[in-house]
């Protein structure tokens, strides 16, 4: 196991590495950020003075290598638009964006696990083949024109909740000591008024997993049905519930689990889209802004930010996955 | 339409003078589901709209001589100035939503299908090649899918799109990019089992080149789960595009897709004037959601675990 941990840990280390090289080569791609910065009006010596002072007439390895350097030391430059450092602005908003992604990760398998449980047990039954019609319906469409027609609904026609903003938010003081912006993080779900927010885009957002839980599910439980294990379970004279439970349930919470840890991620990701239609005031939205404006340092501290997030994730999903399933244990002991 | 009913239907009642064929049996099991055959006639329909766009179109929304301004945002079933009724309403500029659905189905399905196929091809031979090769060149491509797969498609594409900047060829780019590891990843799962069957190995001693081998033997043995991830890609993104084009990084304004149509409805959303948004959207839901019914049902026909 230790062996196991270590490997996988000095993997994530180059993959990390690899995609610094990539995200700073690839936003050093995007433009001059010279004509951006520098008013045009800027004569030759003032112009050279702010270069040299920037650091850009530096060659891209050297760039890069002070990039590295200081992106260690918690330094991943300057917003251009903002003129803060840009990993402050991406951590303030970041506990919006999680308190969404963790509120549809909750949506998705508390409707899920069980629509899919069903589905998967009686495939011929009417309700089942409405549940997966409805999983086809969740998984095609797309997520921002079902989030416009919750607002159309919900916020201009009947007026229950409101269409944009976080709402309320709570402030929760010395959060494990981390503390991104000085004061306290602001969350939304501990408010009423911040609940109500919260409530549509984060079904928003969960729709698609939803869907992807119970077709997840429904298929594992029909193949796993399938299993000599289960038919001998099934022989030997124990109760439905039992051989349900137990038998076919923890062997398909292996994909299951795998799938949601890594969806979290994605749903991280998917923000992007549902935090546009709200206006919701997360990394999301900031880097759909910054993209546009081309903020550099922005768009490679949310992009070197989200990576590290990524590889965590996989990492933790990867010691589950060798901690629910020993085989994947036993194969890296013998190879 | 009806051309497209009749080919699909007539499998479904094979006479009995005929030979079944491993095709004729796939296509009379595939129309087994009428839901996934309405899908695929659903689907033909639309490919032919959006082919035909600019012969069946009331209006062209490209050209500015067309639009009067005096139309915009116009309730659907509204008689406009030119004398002509707008069925699905108009936009601000008065463009026909109608006429602009069609032509920006073309973009949605051209930079959808077009990556797809793209993606295939470059996916497929490295797959091929990665489960063939073995050894170090199987490692590196597939870390490479791995490394891919770990991050959430829309994410690897804002990141294309944030070097890139937008454009259809970038969207294109950035399209393949996200798409080809799924369809390595397929390839080389079953070219592994493939390349240990006796065909390859006589294909092997008859001493036939390897390009002959990979994708005159080994590819088309590899055809039925790449069949289905496939057309699940294509509906993948074409979704991915309306996205991308949604929050403003996709296509340019001048070219309009399905998703920038959506976009351009979304500040009228909120006073009411839904349509702009609403009926590009359910043009876009109705081509996803036939596609994903054709690919369930391919995948269910296609999948031998579950013929038992």
């Amino acid at each position: 196991m230790t062996v196991y941990l270590v490997r996988r840990l000095i993997q994530a280390l180059f993959v990390v590495l690899a995609m610094s090289v990539i995200v700073f080569v690839g936003v050093f791609a995007i433009g001059d950020p010279v004509e951006i910065l520098i008013s045009p009006d800027a004569d030759q010596l003032e112009r050279e003075r702010a270069v040299a002072a920037l650091g850009l007439d530096l060659p891209l390895w050297h760039q890069y290598l002070v990039f590295l350097g200081n992106a260690l030391q918690g330094d991943l430059g300057r917003s251009f638009v903002f003129n803060e450092p840009a990993l402050k602005l991406i951590l303030q908003r970041m506990p919006a964006t999680l308190e969404l992604a963790f509120g549809a990760m909750f949506i998705s398998i508390l409707v899920g696990l069980p629509l899919g449980l069903y589905a998967g047990l009686r495939p011929n039954s009417p309700a089942s083949k409405t549940i997966m019609a409805g999983s086809i319906l969740g998984f095609s469409l797309p997520t921002f024109w079902v989030g416009l027609m919750l607002i159309m609904v919900f916020a201009v026609q009947l007026g229950w909740l409101p269409s944009t903003g976080r709402g309320e938010t709570c402030s929760v003081l010395g959060f494990l000591g981390v503390q991104p912006c000085g004061a306290g993080l602001q969350w939304s779900f501990l408010t009423v008024d911040g609940l109500a927010h919260m409530a549509m885009p984060a079904l928003n957002l969960a729709l698609f997993k939803i869907s992807l839980v119970i077709r997840l599910t429904r298929a594992g439980v029909r193949e796993t049905m399938l299993m000599d294990y289960v038919k001998f379970a099934r022989a030997k004279g124990l109760s439905p519930a039992r051989v349900t439970f137990v038998h076919v349930f923890k062997n398909i919470l292996i994909p299951v689990v795998t799938v949601v840890g890594l969806e979290l991620g994605s749903t991280i990701a998917f923000s992007v889209v549902t935090e546009s239609v709200f206006a919701w005031p997360g990394m999301g939205k900031l880097i759909i802004d910054s993209i546009n404006v081309l903020d550099r340092p922005v768009i490679v501290a949310y992009l070197m930010i989200i990576v590290l997030m990524f590889i965590t994730i996989n990492l933790i999903v990867d010691l589950t996955y060798s901690m629910l399933d020993p085989r994947v244990r036993l194969e890296t002991k013998g190879a | 339409m009806s051309q497209a009913v009749m080919n699909g239907a007539a499998p479904a009642a094979p006479r009995k003078d005929k030979v079944e064929t491993p095709f004729r049996r796939f296509v009379s099991e595939f129309a087994e589901s009428k839901v996934a055959l309405g899908g695929l006639v659903v689907f033909t329909a639309i490919a032919l709209v959006a082919i035909f766009a600019s012969v069946i179109a009331p209006q062209n929304p490209y050209d500015l001589a067309q639009l009067d301004i005096m139309d915009g945002r116009m309730e659907p079933g509204t008689v406009g100035g030119a004398g002509f009724t707008y069925w699905l309403g108009t936009d601000d500029q008065g463009r026909d939503m109608l006429s602009g659905i069609m032509y920006g189905l073309r973009i949605s399905l051209m930079v959808g299908a077009g990556s797809a196929f793209i993606a295939c091809v470059v996916g497929a031979s490295l797959g091929l090649l990665a489960a063939y090769a073995g050894k170090r060149t199987d490692t590196v491509i597939m870390r490479l899918v791995d490394l891919q797969l770990s991050f959430p498609s829309i994410l690897v594409a804002l990141m294309i799109l944030a070097f890139l900047g937008k454009g259809i060829m970038n969207v294109v780019i950035a399209l393949v990019i996200v798409e080809w590891a799924y369809y390595a990843r397929t390839v080389r799962g079953t070219a592994l089992v493939e390349r240990r069957r006796e065909y390859i190995e006589a294909a092997q001693c008859l001493a036939l080149p390897t390009h002959r081998i990979l994708f005159r033997h080994l590819l088309p043995n590899c055809l039925p789960p790449l069949i289905v991830v496939a057309t699940m890609q294509v509906a993948r993104a074409i979704a991915l595009e309306a996205t991308l084009s949604f929050l403003g990084l996709g296509v340019p304004i001048t070219e309009p897709s399905l998703g920038l149509l959506i976009a351009n409805g979304y500040e009228y959303m909120l006073s009411g004037k839904y349509w702009i948004s609403f009926y590009p959207g359910i043009a876009l839901l109705i081509t996803i959601v036939s596609i994903n019914l054709v690919g369930d049902q391919l995948r269910d026909v296609l999948n031998p675990r579950l013929k038992k």
